[in-house]
């Protein structure tokens, strides 16, 4: 039995207390123990009991080390997906394209990160296609690819050298009000402009976090999902393009792929990008959320470092941007955090942060693989 | 710079990449140049993007491109670069269309996009020649 992909639902979600595992540093933590204990949140948000889970979609965990944690022994499928940013929204894509073809009814999304437990530095251990013809140039580490994307947008669009500061000012000012963030305080743009470089132009605060936690979802049928713990959250629309070529750094930022995922997206929920009441904007490094603006049609092209500094973007703002602190100030859970907070939005339990009257909220992530999802409720 | 620490940094020569290292020893950049369609690649792979054609030669290039962006780097990623902060990595693309990640041999006072560049041919600090740009304008 098939049903229509708009039917299905995402109707648990857990995470771990970022903030709380981030301040007792010294503690060595496995990526099984906090994928599940996010999982257990999710089962429990949605009411659901664990043997109801039917499919197990994985992201820098393994399905069969975290299968046999969970206790789940006859899941209907299972699958593995790398351990990279890009990978979060197509787990949800997986999730829905498993439920609506009948392959699944019930599946649990999860992920498990302790990065900073083993000390990963994200630069400097290989990796990648061309990364042997790179190294003896010392070039290295996810950010520089992307510094290179910035370095050409600002010298094209004349971006200031303050133009991502608004951006590191909003996350860190709406993770005041998200009490698992792991930053707690305001950042002005003196200290944001203080910070050292690490790849010029960018600089360290420009960067994502490197922290541990765990976070899952639960997605199934609109359906099922009305006799569930909580309202449904609908996905109401998702569409996906890859950029792939041998260099993370993209020749357009990304902005064709974007174009085309939006123009697919909208089309299919009927909303366009004004219509969104706030914005999960993957942000391994700052400039990804200009790329991301701009190539799904929120700001004009090579406009978006201006569009973002009057305050539209803050969470009280008509177009609210990482309500719950995004990367740089919440927690680098890839993608995966984002989703739990549009969710948490949607049912109206985001707390000091809530977006009043929140309807529709999209994802989006400019990467190798651009994904982007519009998630409703009611 | 240490030069051991340097020499791990530099990509294994293999069978199918020797002609690209010999060219670099000669002063010449040289890619993969398809059999059948005659794109050009770069790194080495097995088949043509274009065509799947698994036939092709190692041709010499114009060595001509643009500096499509670069960056300062800073961090201290690497041992053998950590007496090197901040320098210059470039991002080349090639008359031919392939992109290379590199640096510049002279720096000039200053830089901007698409900046006409030359590919030049310089001893690394193992010793082995690499292939480095020069600004043209």
């Amino acid at each position: 039995m098939s049903i229509d992909p708009t039917d299905v639902a995402i109707v648990g979600v857990g995470q771990s207390d970022f903030r709380a595992l981030y301040h007792s540093r010294d503690v060595f933590r496995d990526a099984y123990g906090l994928a599940a204990d996010a999982l257990a949140q999710a089962l429990d948000d949605a009411g659901l009991a664990k043997d109801e889970v039917d499919a197990l979609l994985c992201s820098r965990v393994e399905y069969a080390r975290m299968a046999d944690v969970l206790g789940l022994r006859h899941p209907h499928f299972v699958h593995d997906l790398e351990g990279s940013g890009r990978m979060s929204g197509l787990a949800l894509q997986e999730a829905v394209a498993l439920v609506s073809s009948g392959l699944a009814s019930v599946v649990a999304c999860v992920y498990g990160n302790n990065g900073r437990s083993v000390q990963m530095k994200y630069g400097g251990e290989g990796g990648g296609p061309t990364v042997a013809y790179d190294e003896m140039y010392g070039m290295t580490s996810p950010g520089a690819y992307v510094a290179l994307m910035y370095q050409r947008y600002r010298q094209l669009y004349g971006a200031p050298g303050d133009a991502l500061a608004p951006l590191a000012v909003n996350n860190r000012r709406n993770a005041t009000r998200n009490p698992v963030a792991v930053f707690q305080q305001e950042l002005t743009t003196e200290e944001y402009l203080s910070a050292r470089y690490i790849a010029e132009p960018l600089r360290l605060l420009d960067y994502c976090l490197i922290n541990d936690g765990g976070v899952a979802f639960i997605v199934t049928s609109a359906e099922r999902a009305a006799s569930l713990r909580k309202p449904a959250v609908r996905v109401a629309a998702t569409a996906g393009m890859a950029d792939l070529t041998n260099h993370y750094t993209s020749d357009d930022f990304f902005f064709g792929a974007c174009q085309d995922v939006a123009r697919r997206l909208y089309q299919q929920c009927g909303l366009r990008p004004d219509q969104m009441n706030a914005m999960q904007v993957y942000d391994n490094f700052l400039p990804t959320i200009l790329f991301t603006l701009e190539g799904f049609g929120h700001a004009d092209r090579g406009e978006a470092w201006q569009w973002v500094r009057d305050g539209r973007i803050h969470h009280d703002g008509p177009r609210p941007v990482n309500t719950s602190g995004g990367h740089t100030a919440e927690s680098y859970m890839q993608g995966w955090a984002m989703h739990v907070e549009a969710v948490r939005q949607l049912r109206g339990e985001a707390g000091a942060r809530q977006v009043p009257g929140c309807q529709a909220v999209q994802y989006m992530c400019a990467s190798p693989i651009v994904t982007s999802h519009v998630l409703t409720i009611g | 710079m240490n030069t051991e620490q340097y020499a791990a940094l530099l990509p294994e020569i293999t069978a199918v990449n020797q002609p690209f290292w010999d060219g670099c020893a000669a002063g010449e950049l040289r890619l993969q140049a398809c059999g059948q369609c005659g794109r050009h690649r770069f790194p080495d792979s097995p088949v043509c993007p274009r065509c799947l054609s698994a036939r092709f030669s190692w041709e010499p290039v114009s060595g001509e491109g643009t500096l499509w962006s670069w960056l300062r780097m800073h961090q201290r990623y690497f041992p053998a670069f950590a007496d090197e902060v901040p320098y210059l990595v470039a991002y080349v693309r090639l008359a031919e269309g392939p992109f290379m990640i590199s640096s510049l041999a002279e720096e000039p006072a200053e830089l901007s996009p698409d900046l006409p560049v030359r590919a030049v041919f310089v001893p690394s600090p193992s010793g082995r020649v690499i292939c480095k740009f020069r600004v043209t304008a």
